[in-house]
C-alpha cells in the first residue's frame, strides 16, 4: 500500500467520523439547553439559566413516580424477553425444527400488527378477560409478546454463530442441557443478551399506546404516559416542564446503557475470536 | 466460520426451552394479531352505530383501501421512507460507521458509538422535540448554523426531513449488527486482499460481503419491518403538509384513532404485513442470487 | 435442564409480584365505591378540574353521605392526555362494560357514544329524579343541548365557551386603527388587516386553517365563518356541501392567505397553532380568532403557555362579524361557535342512584362556584355565571354577548370526518388551489362520508 493512499484513507476516515459525530450530536443540543432555560421554546439557545423547571416538575405528583413505573415495566419486560428469547433461540438453533425460520418470520410479521394502533381493541379485550387491566403485569406481558419474535430472531442468529464444540465437551462430562445452557452458552452470548435487554428496555421506555390503554391508575402510569399529560387543555405543550421531564426521563436509559456496556460489553457477537 | 450443527439438543429439552416463549407469544401476540386480522373484515368502529353492531363486510375494506388514492400515495411514501431511511440510510451508514471503527479502540470509538446509540434509545416523544428544535423554520438550530433563516425544512422537504430523521434514529442497530459481523471476517483474508492491491470496494465485495451475508439479510428484514411501522415521524410533520409525509403508520393512526375506523385500520395493517412479506422475499432472492445464504 | 426450568419459573413467578404491587388498596369493608374519571390530571392537563375533584368534591360528598349514615368512598381516576386518546380509552372501558361511574366527555362525543350503546339517557340510568333535577332550570336551553342527543338528556353540561377575535391594541395603534375595535363585516376585517400590513405587522391575521391544526381549524375558523355566511355544517338532516356559503368561506381564506395578510406556512406546521400563540404573545400577530381558552390558559399573565404580562391592557376582543350585517345564521349580525364538556353516568354502574347523587352534587350551584374559583371560566349555570363572572371582563363579555349568538356542532359520529374534509378544503385553498376546485373536492368527500348526495345540501 502506498503511503499516500494510507494518508488519504486516514484523513477520509477522520472526516467521516467527525461528520458522524456532528450529525448525531446536533439534535441533542435542545435536551442540554431547554431544561435549564427560564423560557424554553422550540429552539435550542443559550439558556437564561434556571432550575425552576425542575422545581415545577417536583410539584407534579406523578412525574417521579412515573419513572419508577417505567423501570418496573421496562425491567420486567426486559427480564421476561431475554429469558424466554434466550431459551427459545438456543433450542431453535440446536434442534432440528422443520420450517423454523419461516415460522419465526411469520411471528415477526404478526408482531408488527400487534404493536400498531389497529390492535388496541383486541389487546384491551384480552387484558380485560385475563383480569390484567390496570396492572403492571398486563403491560409487561402485552409488550413482551410484541418484542419476543424480534428478540428470538436476533438471538437465534447469534446462537447459530457460536461453536458447538464447548457444548459437546461439556456433554461428554455428563452435563444436562440446562447446565450446558447456563454454564457454557450463556457466558458466550452474554453481550448479546445485554444488547437485547437494552433494546427491550428502550422499546418499553418509549411506548405510549399500550400502557395508556391498559392502565387506569395514574400512580402506575409510566413516564411516556405522564409526558403526554404535560399539555394544556388546548393541546399546547408546556415546554418548561416537558423539557425538564424529558431530561430526567431520558437519563435512566442512558445510565443503563453505560452500565451495561461497561459491565457486559454491548455488541452482538462478543467473546469468540477466530 | 464454524456454525452450530442443528441436532445437538434433544427433542424434549428443546420443547421445554421453546414452550414458555411460545405460550406467551400465542396468547399475547398470535391471538390478538389474528383478532385484528378478523377486525379487518368488518366495518367495526370505536363509536357510533357501527360499534354497537359491527358487520362482516368481507374484502370491502381491502377494496376500499386499494382504490383509495390516499392509501396508494401513503404506500408509495412509505416505500420511499423505508428504502431511503432504512435500506440506504441506516444499513449503509451503520455499515460505514462499523467499518470505520472496526480496528479502533479508545475514546473516539466509545464516544461515536455512544452518541449513535443514544439516538436509538431515547424515548420517541423526546426525540420528536429534539428534531423540531433542530428543523424549526424560525428558531431552528440547523437554520442558525447554515445561515438559512426561515428555511422550512419540514414543510418544503417533509419526506427528506423524516428520512434523515429516521437515519439518525435507527442507525445504531445496523452499526452494532455490522460491527459484530465484521468480527467474523478473518483479518488474514483482508490482509491478503490488500497485499494483492485490491481497492477498498473490492475488499468489501469479495472478502467482507460473503462473510456477512446472513447479517445483511437479518438486518434488512428487521429494519424494513421496524421502519414500516415506525410512528415517530408523526410527531414531526403530523403527516403533512397536505399529506405529503403521511406514511402508512400515520395513515393507520389517522384512520383508526382519529377517524375511529378500527376495521378499516386493521385491514390496512394487514396490507402492510403483506407488503413486508413481499419485501422479505425480494431480499432473500437478491441475496440468494449471490450465493448460498444462511437462514 | 433443571436450572433452565428454574430460571423460567423464577421469571414467571416474579411477574405476579409485579402485578400485585400495583393492585393494592381495594375498598374498605362494606363501603360503596364510586369512581369519577375526567381528562384532567393534577400537575398536568386541566389540573384545576383534577384538583377540584380530589380536594373539594370527594371530601364533601363523602362527608355528606356519612351524615346520611352511608359509607361511600369516591375515587378519582385522572387521565390528562390528548382528547382523542382519552375518548378511545373511555370508549374501550364502556365497551367492556367497565369504567368509572361518572364520566367526563366532550359534548361532541355524546351522539356517537349513545349510538354505540355506551351511554344511556340519564333518566334511564338513574330514574325520574334525573329529569326533575333543580339545575335544569338554571341551564340555558342551548347549553343543555351539549348533553342532549335525539331529544334525550344523556349528560349534565359543565360549561361552555365562545369564539371571538382577539386583537393586539399596541399594533392597532401603530396602524392607526381604533383602540376599541368591532368589525361589522368580513370586509372590515380584511381592511384592518391590510392597514396592519401597511404598518409593518409581520402577520396581520391568524385564522386557523389546514389539517395540521386539526379540529381547531374547524372550530376556530371554518365553522364561525360558515355561520357568518348564514349556514350551519349540519341542518335539517343535511350536511353542508359546496354551497354558496361554503365557497364564500373558502374565498375569505383565499383573500387572507394569498393576499399576504396571514402566514400560510404556519397553517401547515405540525406545531403551527402553538407557534401562532407564541407569535401573538410576541406581538407578531395582530388579530387571532380563538375561544376564551386562549384568554384563560394561553396568554394568561402568570400560568399561560404564552404568557402576556400586559394582557389586560394590550389585548382586546371583538365579536366575529357575519359576512355582512344580517347575513349570519338566524339573520344575525355577529356569530360564534361553542363547545363544552358534559358529565354522563355509566349505564353499567353498580350504584346508579348514588352515582346520580354524586353527579348532581358536582353540578350544584355550590360545586360549580367552587370549581370556578379554581379556574375562571363560563359555567353551564346562569345563576353561577351571574355571580362570579364579573371578576373577568372577557369571560363576562363571552357570557353576556357571545353565548346568545352562538351555535353548536352536531354530535354525530360522522362529524369528525366531515370536519377533516372541511380542514382539507381550507388547506387546499391556503396552498393555492382555487376555491371552486377545493369546494368540488370537498363536496365529493362529504358525499362519500355521509352516504350520498341525498344527505348533502349544496
Amino acid at each position: 500500500m502506498t503511503p499516500l493512499r494510507h494518508v488519504l484513507g486516514t484523513i477520509g476516515r477522520a472526516t467521516f467520523l467527525a461528520l458522524v459525530l456532528g450529525f448525531f450530536a446536533l439534535p441533542l443540543l435542545w435536551l442540554a439547553s431547554a431544561p435549564f432555560d427560564a423560557h424554553p421554546s422550540i429552539t435550542a439557545s443559550v439558556p437564561e439559566f434556571t432550575l425552576a423547571n425542575f422545581r415545577a416538575l417536583l410539584d407534579n405528583p406523578y412525574a417521579l413516580g412515573s419513572l419508577r413505573n417505567s423501570l418496573i415495566q421496562a425491567c420486567g419486560s426486559a427480564a421476561l424477553v431475554v429469558t424466554l428469547a434466550a431459551l427459545a433461540a438456543y433450542a431453535l438453533s440446536r434442534a432440528r425444527v422443520p420450517g423454523r425460520d419461516a415460522l419465526l418470520y411469520v411471528l415477526l410479521l404478526l408482531s408488527s400488527v400487534v404493536t400498531g394502533t389497529a390492535a388496541m381493541v383486541p389487546l384491551f379485550e384480552l387484558a380485560t378477560r385475563l383480569n390484567l387491566i390496570d396492572t403492571h403485569l398486563g403491560v409487561v406481558l402485552t409488550l413482551s409478546g410484541g418484542l419476543l419474535p424480534a428478540a428470538i430472531f436476533i438471538l437465534k442468529d447469534f446462537m447459530d454463530a457460536t461453536p458447538t464444540s464447548y457444548e459437546e465437551s461439556a456433554r461428554v462430562f455428563g452435563a444436562s442441557s440446562g447446565q450446558v445452557l447456563r454454564h457454557v452458552v450463556i457466558p458466550l452470548v452474554r453481550p448479546g443478551l445485554a444488547t437485547i435487554a437494552v433494546w427491550a428496555v428502550a422499546n418499553v421506555w418509549g411506548g405510549f399506546l399500550q400502557p395508556f390503554i391498559l392502565l387506569r391508575d395514574p400512580d402506575k402510569a409510566p413516564g411516556a404516559v405522564i409526558l403526554y399529560t404535560l399539555y394544556t387543555e388546548g393541546g399546547a405543550p408546556r415546554l418548561d416542564v416537558i423539557s425538564a421531564f424529558s431530561l430526567l426521563y431520558s437519563l435512566p436509559v442512558v445510565v443503563m446503557y453505560v452500565f451495561v456496556s461497561r459491565r457486559y460489553g454491548f455488541r452482538f457477537h462478543g467473546g469468540i475470536k477466530r | 466460520m464454524s456454525r452450530a450443527e442443528p441436532g445437538t439438543l434433544g427433542r424434549r429439552p428443546a420443547v421445554a426451552f421453546v414452550l414458555p416463549a411460545l405460550v406467551l407469544i400465542g396468547v399475547f401476540l398470535v391471538f390478538p394479531a389474528l383478532w385484528t386480522v378478523y377486525l379487518g373484515l368488518t366495518d367495526y368502529r370505536l363509536t357510533g352505530l357501527a360499534a354497537a353492531d359491527p358487520q362482516v363486510v368481507g374484502a370491502a375494506n381491502y377494496a376500499e383501501a386499494l382504490g383509495d388514492e390516499r392509501f396508494r400515495t401513503s404506500l408509495w411514501l412509505t416505500v420511499q421512507f423505508v428504502l431511503g431511511s432504512a435500506v440506504l440510510g441506516q444499513a449503509v451508514l451503520g455499515f460505514a460507521i462499523a467499518w470505520a471503527l472496526r480496528d479502533r479502540r479508545g475514546p473516539l470509538k466509545s464516544v461515536t458509538e455512544g452518541l449513535v446509540l443514544l439516538a436509538w434509545i431515547l424515548p420517541s416523544s423526546v426525540v420528536a422535540f429534539l428534531w423540531i428544535a433542530l428543523l424549526d423554520r424560525d428558531g431552528g438550530t440547523l437554520n442558525a448554523i447554515l445561515h438559512t433563516p426561515g428555511f422550512a425544512w419540514l414543510l418544503d422537504h417533509p419526506m427528506a426531513s423524516i428520512i434523515v430523521f429516521n437515519v439518525w434514529r435507527g442507525t445504531a442497530f445496523s452499526m452494532m449488527l455490522y460491527g459484530a459481523a465484521l468480527e467474523n471476517v478473518p483479518p488474514s483474508h483482508l490482509e491478503t486482499a490488500r497485499l494483492a492491491g485490491a481497492s477498498t470496494f473490492q475488499q468489501l465485495r469479495d472478502v467482507v460481503f460473503p462473510h456477512i451475508k446472513g447479517h445483511v439479510l437479518t438486518n434488512l428484514l428487521l429494519i424494513t419491518l421496524w421502519t414500516f411501522n415506525d410512528f415517530t415521524a408523526f410527531q414531526l410533520t403530523a403527516g403533512g403538509p397536505e399529506g405529503r409525509s403521511e406514511i402508512l403508520p400515520v395513515y393507520i393512526y389517522n384512520v383508526a384513532m382519529s377517524g375511529g375506523r378500527l376495521g378499516f385500520g386493521a385491514a390496512v395493517s394487514f396490507l402492510v404485513l403483506v407488503v413486508n412479506l413481499v419485501l422479505a422475499f425480494a431480499y432473500l432472492r437478491l441475496l440468494r442470487s449471490r450465493g448460498e445464504v444462511r437462514p | 435442564m433443571r436450572p433452565a426450568l428454574a430460571m423460567t419459573a423464577a421469571a414467571l413467578l416474579a411477574l405476579p409480584a409485579l402485578g400485585a404491587c400495583g393492585t393494592g388498596g381495594g375498598s374498605g369493608g362494606g363501603a360503596v365505591t364510586l369512581t369519577i374519571t375526567a381528562n384532567a390530571i393534577s400537575g398536568g392537563k386541566n389540573a384545576e378540574t383534577a384538583d377540584w375533584t380530589a380536594k373539594w368534591v370527594i371530601p364533601r360528598f363523602e362527608a355528606a353521605q356519612k351524615a346520611k349514615g352511608r359509607d361511600v368512598r369516591v375515587v378519582f381516576q385522572p387521565s390528562g392526555v390528548d382528547d382523542e386518546q382519552y375518548k378511545t380509552k373511555v370508549a374501550l372501558d364502556l365497551k367492556s362494560r367497565a369504567g368509572a361511574d361518572v364520566i367526563d366527555l366532550d359534548g361532541i362525543w355524546v351522539g356517537e357514544f349513545a349510538q354505540a350503546g355506551y351511554i344511556k339517557p340519564l333518566a334511564e340510568v338513574a330514574g325520574p329524579e334525573a329529569d326533575s333535577w333543580e339545575g335544569w332550570s338554571r341551564i340555558p336551553q342551548a347549553v343543555q343541548g351539549l348533553g342532549t342527543f335525539e331529544g334525550r338528556r344523556y349528560g349534565l353540561p359543565q360549561g361552555t365557551d365562545g369564539r371571538v377575535l382577539f386583537y393586539n391594541r399596541d399594533l392597532f395603534r401603530k396602524a392607526g386603527l381604533p383602540d376599541r375595535w368591532q368589525p361589522r363585516s368580513w370586509q372590515e376585517i380584511l381592511d384592518a388587516a391590510a392597514a396592519l400590513k401597511r404598518a409593518g405587522v409581520p402577520v396581520p391575521i391568524q385564522i386557523d386553517a389546514g389539517t395540521a391544526m386539526g379540529e381547531a381549524t374547524t372550530m376556530q375558523g371554518a365553522l364561525p365563518l360558515l355561520a357568518g355566511a348564514g349556514a350551519q355544517i349540519y341542518a335539517d338532516g343535511k350536511w353542508t356541501g359546496a354551497s354558496r356559503a361554503l365557497r364564500d368561506v373558502l374565498g375569505f381564506y383565499r383573500q387572507v392567505y394569498s393576499g399576504g395578510l396571514g402566514d400560510p406556512r404556519l397553517q401547515q406546521e405540525a406545531r403551527g397553532r402553538d407557534k401562532s400563540f407564541a407569535q401573538f404573545a410576541e406581538g407578531k400577530i395582530a388579530i387571532l380568532a380563538e375561544g376564551d381558552y386562549f384568554w384563560r390558559s394561553v396568554i394568561e399573565p402568570k400560568a399561560g403557555v404564552a404568557p402576556m404580562k400586559d394582557r389586560d391592557s394590550v389585548v382586546g376582543y371583538a365579536l366575529i362579524p357575519a359576512q355582512r350585517p344580517g347575513a349570519g345564521i338566524r339573520g344575525q349580525d355577529f356569530v360564534s361557535m361553542s363547545g363544552g364538556a358534559v358529565r354522563v353516568l355509566n349505564p353499567n354502574s353498580k350504584n346508579p342512584k348514588l352515582a346520580w347523587e354524586l353527579l348532581s352534587f358536582m353540578h350544584s350551584a355550590e360545586a360549580t362556584t367552587s370549581q370556578l374559583a379554581g379556574a375562571a371560566r363560563i359555567t353551564a349555570r346562569k345563576d353561577v355565571n351571574d355571580k362570579v363572572l364579573g371578576a373577568d371582563p372577557m369571560l363576562k363579555f363571552v357570557s353576556d354577548q357571545v353565548l346568545p349568538l352562538t351555535a353548536y356542532r352536531p354530535p354525530l359520529a360522522v362529524y369528525p370526518q366531515v370536519s377533516v374534509a372541511l380542514q382539507e378544503a381550507t388547506a387546499a385553498v391556503v396552498s393555492g388551489t382555487s376555491v371552486d376546485e377545493a369546494a368540488a373536492a370537498y363536496q365529493r368527500e362529504v358525499e362519500s362520508l355521509v352516504g350520498g348526495p341525498a344527505h348533502v345540501a349544496s
